[in-house]
């Protein structure tokens, strides 16, 4: 189920860990399937904790603890939005309320092309440049005025 | 976003955006020469925690407390594994100080993570990483990567004997594990909720050793203070307060961004770096120390100066230094809402007080901000609050509690206005003037 590259990729993450706490690369690797994937199935997450000895109970309490694991099919992007007090102050709420009339969808709803998936985020620990959104948990991005964020769109394809 | 104005600095000395945080500009401005000489002179390790303790260096995370005297509590003479472990989970809403230390500074953590190695005699590090910051975990990878090649990290660094390697782990969203405890968990591959203390980490920490955990910013200030020695780094600062420090303005400013500044700076002077108050508009309050630290209005606000002392004079606490400035277009009830809000969001749901009393915090707080609040709303809102306070393993119970006890204490009138009227006391299109999009004048 696991590529042999996603394997690697493991491998070098269980390398940082003691010898007797490959656990500890878990999250890493749940992050490799998932990128993999596109989501985090169960049997996914199974082949995970397989290939790290641990219960896939266990794997499945960290999957479904931390929220940028995505246990649902989501679009091909997915957009999380800040709307955090302090990036509510610069226009994050008004940043997802124009991504949803943009893309006539709410919060935790996917277009109906399976483009795009749109989540309201938590803190992102980038205040000064709101408003804040990520892409597929990996790109940050900054100051997302509605010219930005139409370019952003029009990129997302 | 970068480091946009300083006053006396020292962390943020010579850097220059994207273009100098490489191994080679550290060195230039200095790197790494603080824990060459501590390896080349062979500098005894109760001498390198002295001299962190005469900085009178305080947690920069957000609890303040002594770097010197957390560093003593390790077993240093423990032979068996030890770990220093760096806390760049960086996620308490208004802080976003760490990301720009990382982005622009990267091997000033970890040189600060050797020499604190050095000291307590561990010999693994982690880094751990909030994962919504991605870009930043690689490029400490890269710089980790850079420091091993230079001989900076890995065995025998420089030639001495001492052994010390340092990894990133990344965190996955989970507001929590910045609670060093969670933070531990997390990294042994668990779910992040926090242990009972004690024992505490120095005697029971990462695998179960001895561990000291520090913030970014602690640690990233180490080198300089092993540099310009403690009694300097101390008088940067003001009595009790070491040093410069960080601040992340956020909010109805110009300019937000992080200022680099010394402790003891008033607030006006910090103000007046973020460009002022935005459209000219009146200051409402502030939140000094990131989301968690009780509100504190304009009038007492502007009395403060920046540090831990002064803040906590105000009634509030200075935190991570994340100040989140509010002007008078702001409604209380729905910024209250939405820090509500995210403390439900993030409750581990280990401890029953908090697991409950923050889905009866947000509730209450948003049928308030919704018109449909209840005469004794704000009674019951106090009662849910001394309910969690104190009776939780970790601190985010009391975090997700004094927003609300002091949004309420202070602007009582207006949760009551919302009450009886069932709606808000500023009108709807000045909120939007306020909260909307907004070009920073940089």
């Amino acid at each position: 189920m696991l590529t042999s590259e996603s394997l690697a990729r493991i491998d070098r993450e269980i390398a940082k860990y003691p010898a007797d706490q490959r656990q500890s690369a878990v999250m890493a690797a749940l992050a490799i399937a998932q990128e993999q994937q596109g989501w985090l199935s169960s049997e996914a997450i199974e082949s995970v904790a397989n290939y790290l000895g641990m219960e896939p109970i266990a794997a499945y309490e960290v999957a479904s603890f931390y929220n940028m694991y995505d246990l649902k099919p989501v679009g091909k992007y997915k957009v999380s939005v800040c709307t955090n007090l302090p990036c509510m102050l610069s226009g994050g709420v008004d940043a997802g309320d124009y991504l949803k009339k943009k893309l006539g969808i709410g919060y935790n709803e996917t277009t109906p092309d399976g483009l795009i998936t749109l989540k309201e985020g938590e803190c992102m620990g980038a205040c000064g440049d709101a408003p804040v959104m990520i892409v597929n948990n990996r790109r940050m991005c900054s100051w997302m005025q509605p010219e930005q964020i139409d370019k952003l769109l029009a990129e997302l394809k | 976003m970068a480091i946009l104005g300083a006053l006396n600095p020292m962390l943020s000395v010579g850097l220059d955006g994207d273009n100098a945080w490489r191994l080679a500009d550290y060195v230039k401005r200095g790197g790494y020469t603080a824990l060459r000489r501590i390896l080349e002179e062979k500098l005894p390790q109760g001498d390198v925690i002295n001299e962190v303790k005469k900085s009178v260096l305080r947690g920069r995370g957000g609890a303040g407390f002594p770097t010197g005297l957390k560093w003593s509590f390790m077993p240093r003479s423990f032979p068996g594994d030890k770990y220093v472990v760096c806390n760049s989970d960086e996620g308490e809403p208004g802080t976003f100080k760490d990301r720009d230390i990382l982005r622009y500074n990267p091997h000033s953590v970890i040189e600060g993570m050797a020499i604190a190695a050095y000291a307590m005699g561990a010999a693994r590090g982690y880094n751990y990483i909030h994962g919504e910051v991605w870009e930043i975990y690689q490029r400490f990878e890269e710089a980790l990567d850079e420091a091993r090649a230079a001989g900076f990290l890995g065995s025998d660094l420089l030639g001495s004997g001492f052994n010390f390697d340092l990894f990133a782990h990344h965190g996955y969203g989970a507001y929590i594990c910045g609670e060093e405890t969670a933070l531990l968990e997390s990294i042994e591959g668990k779910k992040g909720q926090p242990r009972f203390k004690p024992p505490f980490p120095a005697s029971f920490g990462l695998y179960g050793k001895p561990t000291t955990i520090n913030n970014t910013e602690t640690f990233a200030s180490i080198p300089y203070i092993i540099n310009l020695g403690g009694e300097t780094y101390l008088e940067a600062g003001k009595a009790n307060n070491g040093g410069t420090k960080l601040f992340s303005v956020s909010g109805h400013v110009n300019r937000p961004g992080n200022y680099e500044i010394p402790l003891g700076t008033p607030f006006a002077t910090l103000l007046e770096m973020a460009g002022g108050m935005r459209g000219g508009r009146q200051l409402k309050a502030c939140i000094p120390g990131g989301s968690s630290a009780p509100v504190v209005p304009a009038a007492a606000m502007m009395d403060c100066t920046m540090d831990y002392d002064s803040i906590s004079k105000a009634g509030s606490m200075l935190g991570s230094g994340a100040v989140i400035v509010m002007d008078e277009t702001t409604c209380m009830v729905k910024a209250l809402e939405r820090l509500s809000f995210f403390y439900y969001e993030e409750s581990c749901g280990q401890c029953t007080p908090c697991r409950e009393g923050t889905s009866w915090l947000y509730k209450v707080v948003h049928r308030i901000e919704h018109g449909k609040g209840r005469p004794d709303d704000l009674d019951l809102l106090s009662s849910v609050t001394t309910n969690i306070m104190g009776r939780t393993i970790c601190a985010l119970g009391d975090a997700a509690s004094m927003p609300v006890q002091s949004f309420i204490k202070h602007f009582r009138d207006e949760f009551a206005y919302h009450i009886e009227h069932r709606k808000c006391l500023v009108p709807v299109d000045v909120q939007r003037a306020g909260s909307g999009f907004f070009t920073a004048t940089v």
